[in-house]
């Protein structure tokens, strides 16, 4: 079989070379290559052959002998990081794609495990576990409207019939909306986001898909009127316009617009929202996302997506009638006598949450919406089991 | 014989400049030069890969390829040559200068399949140049090439200040101003002949 073999090829070599020397050596004849010498002999093949033989040999030779003085141990880690991330490179963690974060991630302790925007928290675990580093939470970024003025509450400058798109339609003077800082509402966030995660509204309006959304900041560049802004998800209260326009003028041109009141800015308990340049703009590192500022706002332009709201519940097992709470409840919700029980009703409770970090014998939890107060006491155990 | 030489260098590096009197090499041209750093590291890389190019592929040709009559095998061999000793300058630079091989990245790997640097032996073969005119025609090559790529990542640098139509961003600008530079060194045309 074997001998079988290599006769067969033997045979197909020396037919091979044949061949060459027969039928390509004239054709080399033919190019003009060989007009030096007139004729090429079919040594020529032989001499090519040997040749690039030889010099394929030497250069061969000259890497091993480069590759195996000059070895770069590369760390296999970096590989299992790479293959851990999502592979989508789209740059959100700063770093020129995955692979360039995979080695950063590995080579340097500075950086964070929890960069990943796609991946969320089962990437920064992972990552974590390869490259022995604590994960840290991740505090997941999301895409925020910033406006609030649909077809219904907004005014129109003229009647835009061109390309339903917005980077089309505000070449047209800014686009067909009197506010010139307001959504326009023909869909390029929609289309530009590549997790489905933006459908707009029956008011033309883009709603923003908590599950689907990544934050990989696509919508923000789409957008030719930047309404959209990436925002971390926990700072769920946001001042929902961009409006620099002077509060009269807003009035005008949208119901629902920023009109600089200031009454947000002395609502504030925790003084994290400042007016500049005629828009109040809360400041998400002191925010506590109590949400008084929604309620008190005159034209609705805080948008709380923090909806339901849990309720405040008092454990009467806990509560030794201090009253610290109820003076710290904005809304009064908190009634009782002074070392007697107090209870909290449920129905002025609008679940800001600061009351509980009041009260010393911790008797305060949130309880999640949904939840009455007969039920608290099954869910604060449940909580606590948690 | 020494003037020769001379003006074979200044005649490669700025009359015949290879990217913009004969538009050779613009894929690295254009790929690099987004910042000035990777430029002039491409520009140190590029010229000493020529030189030491040059000189081996001269030495082959002149030692291997003419007496065994093997002078039509020249684009098979040269390319073999430069891809054999860009491999080998690549293994080195990723140990000794590991920065910079990270910036240039991709490009490093390019050299390899480029045709400046398969132009310059080609044209030494052709012309029948001597060793010294050989490495001439080299260096000016290569800092003709160096020159233009620095000249770009100045101006490409600056552009990204400059408000630039969306459409013409990016690339597209890029080959408009390579376009006028290359007006410009037209001016050189003709002043040397060789």
């Amino acid at each position: 079989m074997y001998e079988q073999l290599t006769g067969l090829l033997a045979n197909i070599f020396s037919q091979a070379i044949h061949l060459i020397g027969n039928n390509l050596v004239p054709l080399i004849e033919g190019t003009g290559a060989a007009e030096a010498t007139g004729t090429v002999p079919v040594t020529t093949v032989y001499t090519t052959l040997i040749v690039l033989g030889v010099l394929g040999v030497v250069f061969g030779i000259a890497l091993a002998i480069v590759a195996s003085k000059f070895v770069v141990k590369v760390d296999p880690k970096v590989e299992q990081v790479r293959e851990t991330l999502p592979g989508a490179n789209c740059g959100a963690c700063g770093f020129a794609g995955c692979m360039g974060y995979a080695e950063a991630v590995v080579g340097n302790p500075d950086v964070a495990v929890n960069m990943c925007a796609p991946g969320k928290a089962p990437v920064a675990e992972k990552i974590a576990v390869i490259t022995g580093k604590k994960a840290e939470k991740v505090d997941p970024k999301i895409a925020r409207v910033f406006c609030q003025g649909g077809r219904s509450k907004s005014q129109r400058k003229f009647v835009y019939t061109g390309v339903m798109d917005c980077t089309a339609a505000v070449l047209a003077a800014g686009g067909d909306k009197s506010c010139e800082f307001g959504c326009l509402g023909y869909g390029t966030c929609m289309r530009a986001c590549p997790f489905d995660a933006i459908r707009m509204s029956a008011d033309n309006l883009p709603i923003i898909n908590p599950e689907k959304c990544t934050a990989c900041g696509k919508c923000v560049a789409a957008c030719p009127k930047q309404v959209i802004e990436l925002g971390l998800a926990s700072k769920a209260v946001v001042i929902s316009c961009h409006s620099k326009d002077k509060g009269v003028d807003v009035k005008k041109k949208c119901q629902v617009g920023c009109i600089a009141c200031g009454i947000c800015v002395r609502t504030c308990p925790v003084d994290a929202i400042k007016i500049d340049n005629n828009l109040a703009r809360i400041d998400h590192s002191k925010c506590i996302t109590c949400g008084l500022c929604v309620k008190k706002c005159p034209t609705s332009a805080i948008r709380d997506y923090l909806t339901p709201r849990p309720k405040a519940y008092i454990d009467p097992a806990k509560c030794a009638g201090i009253d610290a709470c109820a003076k710290v409840c904005p809304v009064n919700a908190i009634s009782g006598d002074i070392r007697a029980l107090h209870v909290v009703d449920q129905a002025k409770c609008i679940g800001c949450g600061m009351c509980a970090p009041r009260c010393g014998k911790k008797a305060i939890t949130m309880v999640p919406a949904g939840e009455t107060a007969a039920h608290g006491k099954a869910a604060q155990k449940e909580m606590a089991s948690v | 014989m020494w003037q020769h030489v001379l003006t074979i260098f200044i005649a490669s590096a700025l009359i015949n400049n290879f990217v913009f009197t004969r538009y050779l090499g613009l894929c690295i041209f254009f790929g690099v030069t987004k910042r000035m750093e990777t430029a002039i590291g491409m520009s140190f890389t590029f010229t000493a890969v020529m030189l030491v190019e040059a000189v081996l592929n001269w030495v082959i040709f002149n030692y291997v390829m003419i007496p065994y009559n093997l002078e039509f095998l020249k684009i098979v061999i040269f390319i073999g040559t430069v891809a054999a000793f860009v491999q080998a300058a690549d293994t080195i630079m990723k140990k000794v200068a590991p920065a910079l091989y990270y910036k240039l990245g991709i490009y490093l790997a390019l050299i390899v399949t480029n045709c400046v640097i398969l132009a310059v032996p080609l044209i030494n073969a052709d012309e029948k140049y001597s060793l010294f005119e050989s490495i001439a025609m080299a260096v000016g090559s290569g800092l003709g090439f160096s020159l233009a790529l620095i000249i770009m990542a100045s101006i490409r640098e600056k552009l990204e200040l400059a408000e630039v139509p969306k459409s013409f961003k990016g690339l597209p600008i890029s080959f408009v101003l390579t376009g006028l530079i290359a007006l410009a060194f037209l001016g050189f045309s003709g002043m040397i002949t060789l």
